[in-house]
């Protein structure tokens, strides 16, 4: 038996409301929120960025999994903005924590699905026997481009999960990964923004993808949609997520709970991780969890989970991701947002 | 004909030396007398011993004085006004940490706060990340 | 130990002289200091200098001043212990003269700041680099936080600050070597930009260039000069941590008190004796906790003093009746210097408007960062 042995999300205080996007670009503020079903999204503090949200995100999962920090076999971090286009972010993270030096770290990158990315092979080394614990992280400080559909989700946040075979919070029962050459989304090196193929990102790239993993998921397992309790999806922004659901056969219930993107925004590598997170801190003992995320370029990671009993001793050990996500709010005007996001030209 | 690069800048030696103690809160604890000195020393400022047990500072405190500041130096200056407090920790060792995600107008001497892991400055565009501790209100 | 005396001083202007190279500076305080000692030679030299490597990327000060006094061969020696370097350097000339290692001792010390230099990291250099600055503290922050301790300790006020600068921009216009010489009002200070709360721009002592110039030998030789001279009667130096949050206290400057007591006990002299000082305000808190610790008055009622006027030229203790380094201004290494030469001037019945009546003892307290080191002298007048 393999799984989640802990797990922790960070999101910033910072917010922007979608509004005062919309204002500053002369779109209307009321479309944008029906059209996308989003509200706000949150920012990182000029003193953050994926290291520092994976740190907190990772202490956290520490902090519920009891474990000694040194029995940590391997940390990998994904993300579409680490700090470092060569050092990985996960060095510097190990440092923080204690892990190590007897570790292997590495950053992942596959735009917003990096993150399940890390997940996967750390579930995988310790399903395979290579080591006690592994840690996957997704977390990201996106960036959208000014005046671009993206910049009313492009968001800060991230989260950690901690892989192991003892006191096991989450069983993973199967996973599936479904991968193609598919151009939605991209940034070429150097550039400060990615660039996106609009509506092209709908169908050929999101929903085909996810449905594809998920569908295939569900094979795999002999399972069918009424059999879970939660359903987790990459969130782009409020209206996607619920509709590759339904699609695949999820009601709108079973996605309420792991549903945050239309306060949170689209954390990229953290969103669906934080979906996750969010999930668990509900979670009883039985319940099963099924999990489809997505990168564009593209590919999805597709995870069933079945919750154990053990939740309930370490779902209180650590911050819970709906309190983050509705307490102690900074909201930032549109100026203070682009000079924390470093949209402003500076004379440097 | 003045290096204002080199300046401050956190050569990579000296920055790397301090990872311990900024990261992870790393302190030295004499042996003798019990003084916890942070950052760790070769002799004890209380009695002068050189035996030292490695110990990790709290993350729990309280503000004993601060400042807003308004006027920063270069690398800071578009953070201001930023918050810097002179905090007690828990096990009675005091430092210095700015106080972020705050209402720079709510602060005040006696508030409690936690040391978080944040990005402290950056060496210009193309150097290191330098990451360390902050405080934040609760 | 023979008796040591001060028998010519000399300064520039402190201010921004942008026509004046760092040597220009100390060279022209040194001929003036020269010229009114009488002596046709001196023996050694200390240039106190805090950071001439970060401003004018300048070291080897010693050798660069000797050579351009035209003195060499004469050993001459940089000293720095920061905002305090001229009073170290004050202090080494004292000790060759009272050793009887030499006759006649040149301290100076000189500050060329406004070369370009980015002048809030050159100075943030007397903190600690590791555990204070590199957590984004400058120095008016350093003492803006003592500024909120003690007023949140002693109720010191707002208003009590800024009668420190008021009364010492007074002083400094009656100061023709003033930076600043014109006189501010309350409402002046109170309405200047914030700088690090509480802490505002007149609150701060300027960037300024200038140099100041002493000449030091012992009495025995002073007398044969037959110029006017001041004898020293107690020369101490402490320190302390070099991080504020190290302090015993933090509103209270160890050093300054240490030092103080150790003065009044090698002069035989009580703080009542004291007839004016000159101090450290680099920022007007500092004049307030300093006249404290110097046991000019109670623990926590500085701040009250300064108010009342007992810190006037006509009150009990007058502080910084040269302008203190608010007005006159504040060229780094030069200071501990200009502050000796204030005393001299007084001492000795040359100050003017700014005159001390029956001024016979004269304190100097010169310090560097936030209080990590500091020099006190006490001088007496013949």
């Amino acid at each position: 038996m393999v799984g989640i042995v802990g797990y922790g999300s960070y999101l910033p205080r910072y917010r922007i409301k979608v509004d005062l996007i919309a204002k500053q670009w002369g779109a209307d503020p009321e479309a944008i929120k029906r059209g996308l079903m989003l509200y706000e999204k949150t920012v990182p503090g000029q003193d953050e960025d994926t290291i520092t949200i994976s740190v907190e995100a990772a202490r956290y999962a520490l902090q519920r999994a009891r474990i000694d920090p040194q029995k940590i076999g391997a940390v990998y971090i994904g993300s579409e903005s680490h700090p470092y286009a060569v050092k990985p972010s996960a060095t510097i993270l190990i440092e923080a924590l204690g892990i190590g030096p007897h570790v292997h770290a590495a950053s992942y990158e596959f735009a917003c699905k990096a993150g399940t990315e890390a997940m996967y092979v750390a579930y995988s080394l310790v399903k395979a026997g290579e080591m006690e614990y592994a840690m996957g992280i997704g977390s990201d400080t996106s960036q959208g481009a000014p005046g671009d559909a993206l910049e009313y989700s492009a968001s800060a946040g991230g989260s950690a999960f901690i892989m192991g075979k003892e006191n096991i919070v989450a069983e993973i029962l199967f996973t599936n990964s479904y991968t193609s050459d598919t151009p939605d989304f991209w940034r070429r090196e150097h550039e400060c923004y990615p660039r996106h193929a609009g509506r092209f990102t709908g169908e050929p790239a999101y929903f085909k993808h996810i449905y594809n993993a998920g569908i295939t998921l569900l094979e795999k397992s002999g399972m069918q949609p009424k059999d879970f309790q939660f359903a987790v999806f990459h969130m782009p922004n409020g209206k996607f997520p619920q509709e590759v659901g339904k699609k695949l056969g999820f009601t709108k219930e079973q996605m309420e709970v792991g549903w945050i993107s239309p306060w949170m925004g689209n954390t990229y590598s953290g969103s669906s991780p934080t979906g996750l997170s969010a999930v668990l801190d509900a979670a009883k003992a039985g319940d099963k969890i099924f999990m489809v995320s997505f990168g564009s370029g593209a590919g999805s990671d597709g995870f069933i989970f079945k919750v154990t009993n053990e939740i309930d001793k370490v779902r209180d050990l650590a911050p819970k991701l709906r309190d983050m996500l509705d307490n102690d709010k900074i909201y930032l005007d549109y100026g203070q947002y682009a000079k924390f996001r470093k949209k402003i030209i500076l004379n440097e | 004909m003045c290096n204002s690069h080199f300046r401050g800048s956190m050569i990579s030696p000296r920055y790397h030396r301090e990872v311990p103690q900024r990261y992870r809160l790393e302190a030295g604890k004499c042996k003798q007398c019990g003084h916890i000195s942070f950052p760790p020393r070769l002799i004890c400022p209380k009695c002068k011993s050189k035996s030292f047990e490695t110990v990790k500072l709290s993350r729990d405190g309280k503000i004993l004085t601060f400042t807003i500041i308004r006027v920063a130096p270069e690398k800071f200056s578009k953070e201001t006004p930023y918050v810097v407090a002179i905090i007690e920790l828990n096990n009675d060792v005091r430092l210095t940490a700015q106080v972020a995600d705050c209402n720079v107008n709510k602060v005040a001497i006696g508030d409690k706060v936690k040391l978080v892991f944040r990005k402290i400055q950056d060496e210009g565009k193309s150097g290191l990340h330098c990451y360390g501790y902050k405080a934040v209100l609760g | 130990m023979k008796d040591v005396a001060v028998v010519g001083v000399g300064m520039t202007k402190f201010g921004e002289l942008w026509k004046k190279s760092l040597r220009d500076i100390f060279v022209e305080a040194s001929l003036k200091a020269i010229e009114n000692s009488g002596v046709d030679h001196i023996d050694s030299m200390y240039v106190g200098t805090m950071s001439s490597g970060l401003f004018v990327g300048q070291e080897h000060i010693g050798a660069v001043m000797a050579d351009y006094l035209g003195v060499a061969p004469v050993p001459a020696t940089r000293v720095e212990s920061a905002c305090a370097s001229g009073g170290a350097a004050f202090r080494q000339a004292y000790f060759e003269i009272a050793s009887g290692q030499s006759e006649i001792v040149l301290a100076g010390g000189v500050e060329k700041m406004t070369d370009g230099a980015d002048v809030t990291d050159a100075l943030a250099t007397a903190a600690d680099q590791e555990y204070e600055v590199y957590n984004g503290i400058t120095f008016p922050g350093l003492y803006a936080m003592i500024a909120r301790a003690h007023m949140h300790q002693y109720k010191t006020s707002r208003e009590q600050l800024a009668h420190v600068a008021v009364k010492n921009h007074k002083n400094g216009s009656m100061n023709p070597n003033a930076q600043f010489r014109s006189p501010v009002t309350l409402e002046q200070v109170m309405k200047s930009t914030m700088v690090a709360d509480p802490l505002r721009l007149l609150d701060c002592s300027p960037v300024s260039d200038g140099g100041a110039v002493v000449i030091v030998c012992s009495v025995d030789y002073a007398k044969k000069l037959k110029r006017p001279y001041v004898k020293i009667i107690s020369s101490v130096q402490t320190s302390d941590t070099i991080a504020l949050h190290n302090r015993e206290s933090l509103t209270a400057l160890k050093c300054v008190s240490v030092a103080a007591e150790k003065a009044y006990k090698q002069s035989g002299l009580k703080p009542s004796d004291i007839n004016f000082a000159e101090v450290h305000d680099c920022f007007t808190i500092a004049e307030i906790v300093v006249t404290e610790d110097l046991g000019f008055f109670e623990k926590g009622k500085g701040g009250q003093a300064a108010e009342n006027g007992s810190t006037s030229i006509n009150g009990k203790i007058p502080i910084n009746t040269s302008g203190g380094l608010k007005s006159k201004g504040h060229p780094v290494g030069a200071t501990g210097i200009a502050q000796i030469v204030e005393c001299y001037v007084q001492l000795t019945g040359n100050a003017g408007e700014r005159q001390v009546k029956n001024a016979k003892y004269g304190l100097a307290q010169n310090m560097g960062g936030s209080g990590a080191s500091c020099v006190i002298h006490i001088l007496e007048a013949v």
